[in-house]
């Protein structure tokens, strides 16, 4: 049958294999950009960071090859090492869950068909793009301890006076009271997690006499939890590269309560030309932040609900 | 998974009538019911006025102090409306301030279009080719555009350094635009792949019965068919130029080099007690971007919303 087979029908596989061989170079020639830049800017640097991690290098002289050094130096005789990590771990643990629950009732409030929704929602949102730099100029003058609006806010309220960014204690909280401001990235990814939840189980809800706050708890939040997670992956990630404001406002200040780890990290690459110790502190944050990514993700399954399967 | 995102941003945020009609059911049950219904919507219009303060109050005192009269920044209590309105600030912010701020303005437009041009052209190419031709290991390819998006990127930070400096890159615009034009952002990537994926498959099969190649592809249906994207593409990344610290901070050492950004953060040094000046330059580095927001608002909601929802 195949011998016999007319010769129109057996040129068509080859044609189509030619096709599929164009095709596929096309589709390396599309994605080689990427690939390129993916060696070059990402793989590779990630490969000599972690080689540099073991060396001891200040530029002027080659990579010293030194084994653990830089990581028993930093686990075992750096307390800025751990109290970098102490600050941005206070930092992050308080200020992602608050960020998350601010959002939250943000977008609940948000999604509501009333006059003029849609001026409140610019509000919400216009500070999260506010470039960073500004809104660092604009926290550290707010919190001015002399004359800054906190503390003529603190005084209506008829409370004593804060150092804010310059007090030890109220440091770290100030800097979670900035980060707070910048909460409408994730309000809006919650707005249209909210906006996706099928009317008809809403419905379903009422019919069998379910209140509001039956119909939140039953059926909006864990139609949520996938949006929830999201947001709160992206958000450690986030919050433990916390950096830009603090090199602005405080440059690790008072008493180094709010010295950062990137901060730090920073400080000791580019500042002392520490480049094998920042290496060093580089992947102890890489891996920390893997760590506990993998971890969200192993424990999503036991509370992230996923319509239609658990694939996700 | 590959969820049609042209979907979503349809459904994503238009107002939905889910509380609306939620009163509709309430009314029908009970009246106690109905006065909760009352109670609840009355607390969401106090949830709603409380954020709105407390998100606009800054802002509104950004601009406030950028109009004060020198001196009348430090007055206790703090004066709301300047009296007089010095505009006068933002002409010396630009002109007089003791600091290039015209050159760093010119220089983060230059930037910003270089790498806007770079991230559309590139990362619409690269995702065209991740999402419309099939080639071996595409899959895992794919896998590892993903991951560099969650990667921190501090982890590359050093090693970039090095690199860019063994170029002689360094106090160069070079490696704040090169990494775009190789691959146009893992990001963007990830959003045209998303984007291009739904577009019927018929369409390139057609034009490839009639010969068409896989540029014209990607020419003549792919790219026009992608305005949306593009915009949202367009934004993020002139958001993510005009932000850049870290990346200005390291690489550009030289007045005339630098961005607003760091520019800005050379200026609280010469003007550090003039905060109404202050407050003026920072005004300037925002007002683009809320002018951007407010054409484009539909696209930028809609980006954050694949951002959200390609977590999924």
């Amino acid at each position: 049958m195949i011998r016999s087979a007319p010769t129109g029908l057996s040129a068509a596989p080859k044609r189509r294999s030619a096709l599929l061989r164009q095709e596929a170079i096309d589709g390396y020639l599309c994605i080689l950009p990427w690939v390129v830049g993916f060696v070059i800017f990402t793989a590779g640097p990630m490969l000599a960071s972690g080689y540099l991690a073991f060396t001891q290098y200040d530029i002027a002289f080659a990579p010293k090859f030194i084994g653990l050094a830089n990581f028993q130096q930093l686990l075992f005789g750096d307390p800025l090492f751990w109290l970098s990590l102490y600050n941005t771990a206070y930092f992050t643990f308080l200020f992602v869950p608050l960020h998350l629950l601010f959002a939250l009732i943000a977008a609940l409030a948000l999604n509501l068909r009333v006059r003029g929704i849609s001026v409140y929602r610019l509000i919400f949102y216009i500070p999260s793009i506010t470039p960073t730099v500004a809104s660092a100029f604009l926290w550290m003058w707010i919190f001015n301890p002399d004359y800054g609006l906190a503390n003529a806010v603190l005084g209506i309220a008829g409370l004593p006076p804060q150092k804010w960014l310059f007090s030890e204690t109220l440091a770290k909280p100030s800097f979670i009271i900035l980060s707070l401001w910048g909460l409408g990235s994730a309000m809006i990814i919650f707005l249209a997690g909210l906006q996706a939840v099928p009317e008809s189980l809403h419905e379903a809800a009422a019919i069998d006499g379910a209140g509001v706050l039956g119909r939140f708890w039953h059926v909006t939040l864990p139609m949520l939890t996938p949006v929830i997670f999201f947001n709160l992956v992206i958000g450690i990630i986030g919050s433990f590269q916390i950096f830009t404001t603090a090199f602005i406002a405080t440059q690790g200040g008072p008493d180094n309560a709010t010295l950062f780890y990137v901060l730090y990290l920073y400080n000791q690459g580019f500042q002392f030309l520490h480049m094998g110790y920042a290496s060093a502190l580089a992947w102890v944050l890489f891996l920390i932040i893997l760590g506990f990514t993998f971890v969200q993700v192993q424990v999503s399954n036991r509370w992230v609900y996923y319509e239609g399967g658990t694939d996700g | 998974m590959d969820n049609p995102v042209g979907e979503q941003v349809k459904s994503g945020l238009l107002p939905t009538p889910g509380l609306a009609s939620g009163a509709m059911t309430a009314k029908a049950v009970r009246p106690s019911r109905r006065l909760g219904w009352i109670s609840l919507r009355i607390s969401w219009y106090v949830v709603l006025t409380v954020f709105s303060v407390v998100l606009a109050l800054p802002f509104f005192w950004l601009v406030s102090t950028s109009l004060k009269a020198r001196g009348t920044e430090f007055l206790v209590p703090p004066q709301w409306i300047p009296q007089p309105i010095e505009w006068d600030n933002y002409r010396i912010a630009l002109f007089e301030s003791g600091l290039p701020f015209t050159t760093f303005l010119v220089n983060t437009v230059l930037i910003t279009t270089f790498n806007l041009i770079g991230s559309l052209v590139v990362g619409s190419l690269v995702g065209f080719g991740f999402a419309r031709l099939r080639f071996p290991g595409r899959q895992t390819l794919f896998l590892c555009v993903l991951s560099t998006m969650m990667l921190p990127g501090v982890v590359t930070l050093i090693p970039s350094y090095l690199l860019f400096k063994t170029f002689g890159w360094v106090n160069t615009w070079l490696p704040l635009i090169v990494p775009t034009y190789f691959g146009g952002g893992a990001f963007n990537v990830f959003l045209f792949r998303q984007y291009f994926l739904t577009i019927p498959r018929d369409l390139d099969e057609a034009a490839r019965m009639d010969g068409a190649s896989t540029w014209q592809i990607y020419g003549r249906i792919a790219l026009p068919l992608a305005g949306p994207v593009l915009a949202t593409v367009a934004i993020f990344s002139f958001l993510d130029n005009w932000n850049n610290f870290l990346g200005a901070l390291i690489y550009l050492n030289s007045l005339d080099k630098m961005t607003l950004a760091v520019g800005l953060q050379a200026f609280q040094g010469v003007r550090q007690s003039d905060w109404n000046l202050m407050m003026a330059a920072a005004t300037i580095m925002v007002i683009p971007v809320m002018a951007l927001f407010l054409f484009t608002q539909r696209y930028f909601m809609r980006g954050i919303v694949m951002t959200g929802m390609g977590g999924r």
